[in-house]
């Protein structure tokens, strides 16, 4: 297939036309101004909707509106928007609505640098907004990824009843990468993923009180929220089964194991295979999916051989290791490189701290 | 082999434009790695503006790198900022009818180009960013001059009337980016 | 041989009473729109963005379909699925709080959008839910649990007039303020309610029906003297009537 040279904001939009995506809400916010741009142009052109929100609030509350109709729908912000956003977020996990929505990251806290980060692991993995839900996460780091994954993403949220987090950052959204982008979903069947939602779908349905739609974002009935809640529990026990994705590069016989993700985790990547020709025997872990975490790829590491673990990370504090220092145990060190606010991760840092675990002079 | 280059310049100097041609015509008709990053501030317009492109048969870290294999100044405060990042052996293509600073280091190869007189000469300031892509390109040849080209045709397949100023500019880069490498 | 003066909407369920103290006229507005629904054969493409607060007690036991938005967010939630969706009659219901205070941004900014939906907005004066709270339309002299001595220009600002607020924008189609204190009130909150509706039907845009209603409970009144409350004083500082009907 063709290869096309994008950024990946638009990518990630033309990605989500083309896996179905029939409205956008959304509100200015750099760096991922180019993703409403982008629908704002692209959506009326196959018979959707863009609307720009008077706000981030009001934007995740119409998409909110918009999904429970049956229609796949997407919003996209940068870290403080996010933040915004976790109201609806919340509600559309309660309410089990599937919706897809970015977080083109940004350094903070605050309002922060408009710079790339990852200090939104945390929120995205564990706290994405209030009463303890849970969604799949998934971390791109390239553009051809973001874009596979937005696809997915879809796939996911409508599988489960369930938001789908993306968890980028500002490179992926302003860099251009050559991309492959997938097929166009046929329009009958865009409808017809629309009319499989009918059922509970809020559109109007027969006067019958049992079947009509309720689209219940909580409960009068304190056994009927925890019922729902066990439901959710269960769901997210499956996802560790069957969700889990992860690139394992160079570890059946590293020594050092480095371990990243997203936009870290091609730049570690990168920095293995020069060490590789230094002779240093390093590996990457990187997790695409955040939650569920790929608990697996790091049990099954020979921890007599492995001498240290190393969490690239575009975060500080760092966020991310401290669930690799929960899988880990202490079977060995879990050490850190670290960069913040906005800097990008220096290829050249990584491969000094590895050569300083390693013992040797970069 | 991969190839690290920096562009920058005044925003308005079309450095964006510059770095993303080069990339596009990497991406259309070669099947090597590529990426084009816009470092991006708060401003809209004034400042310095800058860009990153990655060429490379391997697969690609970050799309910007801590050391510069090319260095591409099209003002005075972009030398300061970026000189130090190109790494020795690298070669620094410079705006020189802006740029009037000595270069002190003696490790690095500079190929000048007085290209704002060159595109006012033609009748059009604009052009100065396609001299000096056709100056990159004729010099390095990381990627065959007549795909680039092709890709700035195409690019600018909306406003034919401009091709053969841009053609005439990218040539004069060209020949100016030859005569250097000899 | 028996003649049938008076039954029941079909779109409150038969085997359901409602949550609602007495004197509440949430009850009222509910009765009125399920016979609009009805009397129009709409119920199989209307559904409601329910407000947080009482507004959210109806959600048991009208038969159409409903979602409820988070707190003042209605008018946002109502854009996205209209938008989406527009062959179906969408409604928001929210009380003052709702609309006027935590979402006026969301209500401004859809009726400036022109959206082509129908609120219906219910202004009691008070926080009914979370118990008698300062709202934006409380009036002066009107004591609340977060306010005491009662609304104080200085420190609470004025009573907020939404019609007319919503009156400087040039979208709206529809902008009228009833009651339900007496029968022929009740009537033409029923007209309204309706040619709000119709007007959506035909693709007009954004229609708002304010609607003035008691709270005995929060008043701290039985339900006649708090009928007294809202003629002697609610009416004079929100008077009925159309505030703008293009037609």
């Amino acid at each position: 297939m063709a290869r096309t040279f994008m950024k990946g904001s638009e990518a990630v939009a033309e990605a989500a036309v083309r896996a179905g995506c029939r409205f956008f809400a959304g509100y200015p916010i750099t760096p991922q101004n180019e993703v409403p741009e982008y629908f704002s142009r692209r959506l009326p052109e196959v018979g959707g909707v863009f609307v720009q929100g008077e706000s981030e609030v009001a934007s995740i509350n119409m998409v909110y509106g918009a999904a429970s109709t049956g229609v796949r729908s997407m919003t996209s912000s940068s870290s403080p928007g996010i933040a915004l956003k976790s109201e609806g977020i919340s509600y559309c996990a309660a309410a089990r609505i599937p919706i897809v929505y970015t977080n083109f990251a940004r350094g903070g806290p605050g309002v922060g640098s408009i710079q790339p980060a990852q200090m939104d692991y945390f929120e995205a993995t564990k706290a994405a907004g209030n009463g303890g839900f849970q969604m799949i996460v998934l971390a791109p780091s390239t553009v051809q990824e973001a874009v596979d994954l937005t696809v997915k993403a879809f796939e996911l949220a409508d599988r489960d009843r369930n938001p789908v987090h993306i968890l980028a950052d500002g490179v992926i959204a302003t860099m251009m990468e050559p991309v492959e982008l997938p097929d166009m979903m046929p329009e009958e069947k865009v409808k017809e993923i629309r009319e499989s939602k009918r059922k509970w779908a809020c559109v109007g349905h027969e006067l019958d009180y049992k079947n009509r739609a309720w689209i219940e974002p909580g409960h009068w009935l304190t056994s009927k929220q925890q019922e729902c809640n066990e439901e959710a529990a269960a769901m997210y026990e499956e996802w560790k089964k069957k969700d889990v994705m992860v690139e394992e590069y160079m570890v059946s016989d590293a020594d050092i194991v480095l371990t990243a993700y997203g936009i870290s985790g091609r730049i570690a990547k990168s920095a293995v295979e020069l060490l590789r020709k230094k002779g240093i025997k390093a590996g990457l872990i990187r997790p695409i999916t955040l939650n569920p975490f790929p608990v697996e790829a790091f049990e099954k590491l020979d921890y007599s051989k492995v001498k240290a673990i190393l969490d690239v990370e575009m975060s500080i504090p760092a966020q991310y290791a401290t669930d690799v220092e929960a899988v880990v145990r202490r079977r060995c060190p879990v050490e850190k490189c670290l960069c913040s606010g906005g800097n990008i991760m220096s290829r050249e840092a990584v491969i000094d701290a590895v050569m300083k675990i390693a013992g040797q002079e970069a | 082999m991969e190839t690290n280059l920096c562009v920058a310049g005044f925003g308005g100097q079309g450095v964006m434009t510059l770095g993303k041609f080069l990339a596009s015509a990497t991406c259309d008709s070669t099947d090597k790695n590529v990426t084009f990053f816009p470092s991006y501030g708060a401003e809209q317009r004034g400042g310095t503006a800058n860009c990153y492109v990655v060429i490379s048969d391997e697969m690609i870290g970050a799309p910007l790198g801590d050391v510069m294999d090319d260095l591409i100044v099209m003002n005075g405060p972009s030398l300061n900022k970026f000189l130090g990042t190109l790494k020795p052996g690298g070669r620094l293509f410079i705006n020189s009818s802006i740029v009037k600073d000595k270069i002190e280091r003696t490790d690095i190869d500079i190929i000048s180009a007085p290209v704002t007189e060159l595109a006012l000469e033609m009748g059009n300031a604009k052009v100065l960013n396609v001299i000096m892509l056709g100056v990159y390109v004729g010099y390095t040849e990381v990627v065959a001059p007549e795909i680039v080209w092709g890709t700035v045709e195409h690019k600018l397949g909306s406003k034919p009337k401009l091709l053969p100023l841009n053609k005439a500019a990218f040539d004069k880069g060209l020949e100016i980016g030859r005569a250097a490498r000899k | 041989m028996a003649e049938c003066l008076y039954s029941r909407t079909k779109t409150i369920q038969e085997d359901k009473v409602s949550g609602f103290c007495p004197g509440c006229m949430h009850s009222t507005v509910m009765k009125l729109i399920g016979e609009v629904i009805d009397e129009m054969g709409i119920i199989d493409r209307t559904a409601a963005v329910l407000g947080i607060g009482c507004c959210g007690l109806q959600m048991d036991y009208m038969a159409y379909d409903n979602i409820t938005s988070p707190h003042g967010r209605a008018c946002a939630v109502a854009t996205g699925m209209k938008r989406a969706n527009p062959d179906t009659l969408y409604f928001t219901y929210q009380g003052d709080g709702d609309l006027a205070s935590i979402g006026l941004a969301e209500t401004v900014s859809a009726a400036n959008r022109g959206e082509n939906f129908t609120v219906i907005f219910i202004n009691n004066g008070i926080y009914g839910m979370t118990g008698g709270q300062l709202a934006p339309t409380t009036l002066f002299g009107m004591k609340a649990s977060t306010a005491p001595k009662g609304r104080i220009a200085e420190e609470h600002g004025y009573p907020m007039h939404v019609c007319e607020t919503l009156n400087q924008l040039t979208a709206p189609q529809y902008l009228v303020r009833t009651s339900c204190n007496t029968p022929q009130n009740v009537m033409k909150t029923k007209q309204a309610i309706r040619k709000a509706f119709e007007y959506q039907l035909a693709g007009k845009g954004f229609s708002l029906v304010e609607i003035v209603t008691s709270c005995p409970t929060n008043w701290g009144l039985d339900s006649l003297k708090a009928l007294d409350f809202l003629e002697e004083n609610m009416l004079k500082e929100y008077p009925l009537g159309v505030v703008r009907d293009k037609g």
